[in-house]
């Protein structure tokens, strides 16, 4: 049996966010005040107390020889705990990347009042696997002249402003 | 295994913001669907419910709270949810209940609500990145899906202004589908002068926010052929996860759909999709994303699909038929119920009961797919009459 | 095989604190419109399925039995009712010890099927018990906006 225009009709009411929020219908708020602790674990727990050093921490896999990066304690492919800690460059290159004109809540960020596009890419890192990326930003750079295979290097937060977080590097610049 | 049939199907208008709940949402669906093969809620044996992040409508425990709309009222009921590719899992999911001889009749209720979340679903997705190495530096989904279309484009050399084809496609195949929420005429240049998301994707690259819902009914072959004279039989299953650490996937080819995609077609007996698929509906989050399925489904060759795609090779009158139904580029995104609106319009082609949207040339055989979690996850179905 | 590192110091164990950053706004749905609309008329409202001689409280677009729509059977049904259950409240829905503990009910409104939750008001707790008639206290009609709030609570009936 077809699908028609008449059967559909009537089965939903087509409303704008503004009838919505100027009580043409009824409606309720709720903003959930939902906060978490995260263990970070032992693999992501070092891997964010060697940013705080300043240093980028990879974990080997002795089955697939893979270096990983971020440092896992087991290899998700071969299915064995890894093994030795390697540290790794903070150079790498440009894997992919966007030129961001909306913010992650999909808010318009004043591009044309000169706020600067959103440039996160995937980094492979230097001294890791192939194709071992991770996510980051550039800076440094003008946004429409990234390209694939770009050389980076990490811009580091200075030490007293260190935290252990993935927001130690500051971003990663274009280097020759 | 018992073979296992669609014999109905029903889905609401897609729109941005609905004054419905979910669950009078997925009760449109749901009776439409009953009514559509006349049959009644005491007929049904069981109820699976696919749906995607609480955090859309803003219900914990979405599942349960759709329940009583989905028909479950006091029936064995199994809520799934892979994300986006939900919608597409869901007749999978109905599938085994009736496969397994367990059940002889299944509803398939799939519902998104994703106005709730405000001001914009997007803050939703925040948290799904991993919360130490990746949510710190604020990434969403439209940055990730930006971050794999660069990538799709500059390994095969493809155009922007090409993949845009995608969009004008879908959006006029949407013209005929009577819930279709963004339909249109729109040209390559409209899309790529729209309002730039994140660059390479445009405003026009992407479905829209929708809430809706969709639903099927599935039978046993021994109810099926009560019911009626043509069932149309899910032949193919397949579903995968490629790894969660996505950074580290080359993301200009979909190996976890390859892998679904085969597993789907050894279980259908296809050995040639591009041949013996006759119409097909990838999932078409962004207009990139059609491409990029079609190559997982193995429907073109890989780097070979925008070329295919100019030559009109996947309009509605072409050699394959891609999205007839107009796709979530055209007729909108509630998630679940988008991916559950593509199995039903290759139900519908198949059954010859597509309307203005019908495909020529009596197609007997279709291939549905939808795409998500941490954009690992395929989830295929091959259907046939 | 266990995993092969261990934390030898229980100060090395980090933690990550985040939050899921989400704002909603729900509409109350075609029948709660009708429910919502008439509770600031200090009316209740319920469905009737006649085929499964049902009424639901609040009322729904649709009978979750039978399936049969239920837009066209919409009934007012007062607002006494009685407590089917209830118990008493100690601390708030996030743990924290409550200054004066609250009662709460499932009320049974009289002639329907319906059960809402709500609190009991001018009631001692020992003097609470399950049967009791109860019937709703409203806001001022000038401040009620159209939620289950406008019921300040139900009371017993004299």
């Amino acid at each position: 049996m077809e699908i028609t225009e008449k059967m559909v009709e009537g089965t939903a009411t087509k409303l704008s966010a503004e009838e919505i929020l100027e009580g043409k219908v009824l409606s309720a708020r709720w903003e959930p005040k939902l906060k978490y602790a995260w263990d970070n674990g032992p693999a992501i727990g070092r891997y964010l107390a060697e940013l705080k050093n300043g240093k980028i921490i990879a974990k080997k896999c002795d089955k697939c020889h893979r270096i990983l990066i971020p440092p896992r304690m087991f290899c998700e492919l071969c299915w064995v705990p890894t093994g030795e800690w390697v540290y790794v460059q903070d150079t790498g290159i440009v894997n992919t990347w966007i030129i961001g004109h909306v913010d992650w809540k999909a808010a318009r960020l004043d591009i044309k009042g000169g706020a600067r596009p959103i440039t996160l890419s995937i980094i492979e890192i230097d001294g890791a696997s192939k194709g071992m990326g991770i996510l980051h930003h550039l800076g440094e750079v003008d946004p429409w002249k990234i390209h694939r295979g770009m050389k980076v290097k990490a811009v580091w937060k200075p030490p007293e402003e260190r935290t252990g977080s993935i927001t130690d590097i500051k971003y990663f610049k274009p280097i020759k | 295994m018992r073979r296992v049939a669609i014999v109905g199907a029903g889905l609401t208008k897609f729109y941005r913001n609905t004054q419905e709940t979910p669950k009078e949402l997925a009760y449109e669906a749901t009776k439409m669907a009953l009514d559509s093969c006349e049959m009644k809620l005491s007929d049904i044996d069981c109820v699976v419910n696919g749906t995607a992040p609480d955090a859309f409508d803003g219900v914990h425990m979405k599942g349960e709270y759709l329940s009583d709309g989905s028909g479950a009222y006091r029936k064995p009921y199994m809520r799934h949810f892979v994300g986006g590719g939900t919608g597409v899992l869901s007749p999978i999911h109905g599938w085994f209940h009736v496969a397994s001889g367990m059940f002889d009749t299944c509803l398939v209720v799939a519902e998104e609500k994703m106005s709730s979340a405000y001001p914009h679903p997007a803050g939703a997705f925040l948290t799904i990145f991993d919360h130490t190495t990746e949510q710190p530096l604020y990434p969403t989904l439209i940055y990730i899906f930006a971050i794999e279309m660069n990538r799709f484009m500059t390994t095969h050399g493809y155009r922007k202004e090409d993949i845009a084809l995608v969009a004008v496609k879908n959006k006029k195949n949407a013209l005929d589908h009577p819930s279709a929420q963004i339909p249109g005429e729109v040209t390559v240049q409209d899309v790529l002068n729209s309002e730039i998301m994140a660059w390479p994707v445009n405003r026009l690259d992407i479905s829209p926010t929708s809430d809706g819902a969709a639903c099927i009914v599935l039978a046993a072959e021994h109810v099926a052929r009560r019911i009626t004279e043509k069932p149309i039989w899910i032949d193919g299953c397949g579903w995968s996860l490629d790894t969660a650490y996505w950074c580290t996937r080359d993301l200009y080819y979909p190996d976890y759909l390859e892998v679904a995609a085969r597993q789907a077609y050894k279980m259908a007996g296809i050995k040639e999709p591009h041949k013996e698929i006759h119409v097909a509906e990838p999932y078409d989050p962004f207009t990139y994303k059609e491409l990029h399925h079609i190559e997982g489904l193995m429907l073109a060759p890989r780097g070979k699909s925008v070329e295919m795609l100019v030559n009109g090779h996947f309009n509605r009158d072409g050699n394959l038929p891609t999205s007839p139904s107009g796709g979530l580029l055209g007729v909108g995104n509630p998630i679940a119920a988008a991916g559950l609106m593509k199995i039903m319009e290759v139900y519908l082609q198949l059954k010859g009961a597509a309307g203005k949207r019908q495909v020529p040339g009596n197609p007997t055989c279709g291939v549905a797919n939808a795409w998500g979690d941490l954009m690992q996850v395929g989830t295929v179905v091959v259907l046939r009459k | 095989m266990a995993l092969i590192e261990r934390f030898q110091k229980t100060t090395d164990v980090g933690y990550w604190e985040g939050q899921i950053p989400m704002n909603y706004i729900y509409t109350v749905g075609r029948a709660g419109e009708k429910f919502f609309r008439e509770i600031i008329a200090g009316k209740l409202f319920g469905a009737r399925c006649d085929v499964c001689k049902i009424t639901y409280v609040p009322p729904r677009t649709y009978c979750e039995k039978c399936f049969a729509r239920l837009e066209e059977s919409y009934v007012e049904v007062g607002t006494k009712g009685t407590v089917h259950t209830f118990t008493q409240c100690y601390e708030t829905f996030d743990g924290v010890k409550k200054k004066d503990p609250s009662i709460v009910a499932v009320i049974r409104i009289d002639g329907t099927d319906g059960g809402l939750v709500h609190w009991l008001g001018e009631v001692d707790f020992e003097k609470v018990s399950i049967g009791m008639p109860v019937e709703a206290v409203f806001k001022a009609k000038k401040d009620r906006e159209g939620n289950i709030l406008d019921i300040k609570y139900f009371k017993p009936v004299k």
